[in-house]
């Protein structure tokens, strides 16, 4: 029962900040230079006709209106027209999201499998030279470009030895899965269809190591201080006084605490890679969100850039509250707070 | 303290680094050994070579040349994301912590609000709303990094808003504003200060990522991300235009973060 107390919390206290993305979001919109009714119907309009689009748009009402009917929008899932899809945003959005969460959940678990071992291998090594190039990478890793790191792979595994493909989701000819999910690794394997999986997870490859760079770097210092900080409390020097061995100290009892608030900043990783997939795709040619953004920038389609922008926050703060709801089961001294 | 920067040899790289950035900026045309905007058709695509040590890219400029100008652009990027930035932050969790109660708590929902977007993604909106140019990405990115500082000072003028003092001042009748801006302010900055050092590396960063889909600098300029941007079409042949401008940032990156994971170690040293 607690439990289910401290999630009705969480989506209580979420209620105010998705208001305050809203609001947030509308006064971002509203900033365009230049009139949005002049900006569809083009140079050429009569004044006649343009003063009846700018009426219909609702552009000279009140601003509180005009946010009245755009959260009215939002609710019915109406999220304006794609100038450059041509189609409803809200469709779009549903079109390239399995794309980009397929993506970024690959980059997600390379990460962990990486950054985790790293910083417990670094940790338990400190000052050693496994340590000392644990940080160098790590440190790399947190400074580079991964727009500039996808490059580099592209020039040497696609463009140089072939290893892997340099764009899209499956090999040119190659017909999607039937659609389950839209990710097609998992589509694949639930309809058993092996060649397409194997294109798929061929071509996550390259960007999603690209974007688990982001995030490793980060994951393996985190991992590492606070590895660090339990190895050096009483309960660790007390298990190494009764004689534990080294491995049994840092498996059996410093593993468990040292990692636990790595995962409260999952979160937060799982955000930076979200953001890093709109350079990722661009490079990628990945037909995700972060592409489709990018198009709409160059195409000045605006309500596009905004649906993507809700879309990705509102996402941020609901994988946010599922790591916290896991924290909490996971760690127990929450229950009793 | 000086000492304590000297010993560490990270520290000691970063410094370094920072300084060669800082040198390369003010001297750029003496180290350039060509106009960074001039083409010269002629010589275009030309790999790494004595007469280019970077190579030229598609309309034969010569890369060299521009990364050291570039150094300008993204130091300049940088340090005016943070020098409006910082304040805005500091002066707001400053007024946060220290009148507390409902201001406090208005302050901070709007931090969470502007932090409940992933970084880049706010960033990229609001510059796509105000069109692409460099000043746009520096409102951009000054508009979504202020929250940071806000926190950080906050929490550290929570820490010191009881000390004996805060409350001598108080005591002594000095007016509240002069007391955060005389006192409060100046003892509780430094954190944030570090913070801003480092991040002086993370903003530029930002603001390559930006003009990589180009919404922050625009042809010629050589910036570094608009020169990333533009070496995609000519990767298959000249993986030096792709190269170069990458490791450019990389450096710059690293060394304002050495210097100030350097700085924090020194001033918070159970950080280790």
């Amino acid at each position: 029962m607690d439990a289910l107390r401290f999630i009705a919390r969480r989506l209580v206290l979420m209620i105010p900040i998705l208001f305050g993305i809203s609001i947030l979001t509308f006064v971002i919109s509203n900033t365009i230079p230049g009139d949005p009714a002049r900006l569809i119907l083009g140079p050429k309009a009569t004044p006649e006709t343009l003063s009846a689009l700018q009426e219909e748009m609702g552009l000279n009402d009140p601003l509180y209106i005009q946010y009245g009917n755009y959260m009215a929008g939002i609710f019915q899932g109406d999220l304006g027209q794609s100038t450059y899809s041509q189609r409803p945003v809200s469709e779009d959005l549903v079109r390239y999201f399995p794309a980009t969460f397929e993506l970024t959940m690959f980059a997600m678990v390379i990460t962990l499998l990486i950054g985790i071992p790293f910083g417990i291998i670094s940790a338990s090594r400190k000052d050693k030279i496994a340590d000392q190039i644990t940080r160098v990478f790590a440190l790399m890793g947190v400074a580079m470009p991964a727009f500039w790191l996808g490059l580099l792979f592209l020039l040497f595994f696609y463009l140089k030895i072939g290893m892997f493909p340099g764009s899209g989701r499956l090999d040119t000819g190659m017909s999607p899965p039937e659609y389950i999910t839209g990710m097609y690794t998992v589509d694949a394997l639930l309809t058993g269809n092996w060649p397409v999986f194997r294109s798929a997870v061929m071509h996550l490859v390259l960007p999603g190591i690209t974007q688990a760079a982001i995030t490793i770097g980060m994951i393996t210092r985190m991992t590492r201080s606070s590895m660090l900080e339990v190895l050096g409390s009483d309960y660790i020097r007390t298990a190494h006084a009764k004689g534990g061995s080294e491995n049994r100290v840092l498996y059996g009892h410093a593993l468990r605490n040292g990692v636990m608030p790595v995962i409260t900043l999952l979160g937060m990783a799982f955000g930076h890679a979200l953001g890093g997939s709109i350079l990722v795709e661009s490079v990628f040619s990945w037909p995700g969100l972060g592409r489709y953004a990018v198009n709409a920038i160059n195409y000045l389609d605006f309500p596009a850039v905004m649906g993507v922008t809700m879309l990705i926050a509102v996402m941020f703060i609901l994988v946010n509250l599922i790591i916290d709801t896991l924290y909490f089961f996971i760690d127990p001294r929450l229950k009793h707070d | 303290m000086i000492r304590k920067v000297t010993s560490s040899p990270l520290t000691m790289v970063g410094l370094i680094i920072v300084l060669i950035i800082l040198l390369t900026a003010a001297f750029a045309p003496l180290i350039a050994t060509h106009d960074p905007t001039e083409p010269n058709i002629l010589n275009k695509l030309q790999p790494p070579s004595a007469e280019h040590y970077f190579g030229t890219d598609e309309v034969g400029r010569d890369i060299f040349s521009r990364i050291v100008h570039g150094t300008r652009i993204s130091l300049r990027i940088g340090l005016i994301v943070v020098l409006i930035s910082f304040p805005i932050g500091t002066v707001l969790g400053a007024i946060a912590g220290y009148i507390g109660g409902r201001v406090d708590q208005t302050i901070m929902r709007i931090t969470d609000i502007f932090l409940s977007f992933p970084g880049i993604i706010l960033a990229m909106s609001i510059a796509a709303a105000l069109g692409p140019s460099i000043e746009n990405v520096v409102l951009a990115l000054a508009a979504t990094w202020w929250p940071w500082y806000t926190r950080i000072v906050r929490s550290s003028v929570l820490s010191i808003k009881n000390s004996e003092f805060i409350e001598a001042s108080r005591a002594l009748g000095a007016n509240p504003f002069r007391i955060l801006f005389k006192e409060v302010i100046p003892n509780s900055i430094a954190p944030a200060t570090i913070q801003a050092s480092l991040d002086l590396g993370f903003v530029i960063l930002s603001a390559a990522g930006l003009s990589f889909i180009g919404l922050g600098a625009q042809p010629p300029s050589p910036e570094w991300g608009a020169m990333l941007s533009n070496s995609r079409e000519i990767l298959r042949d000249a993986w030096w235009a792709a190269t170069f401008p990458g490791i450019a940032i990389l450096i710059t990156v690293l060394g304002f973060n050495l210097l100030g994971d350097g700085l924090n170690d020194v001033l918070d040293p159970k950080q280790r």
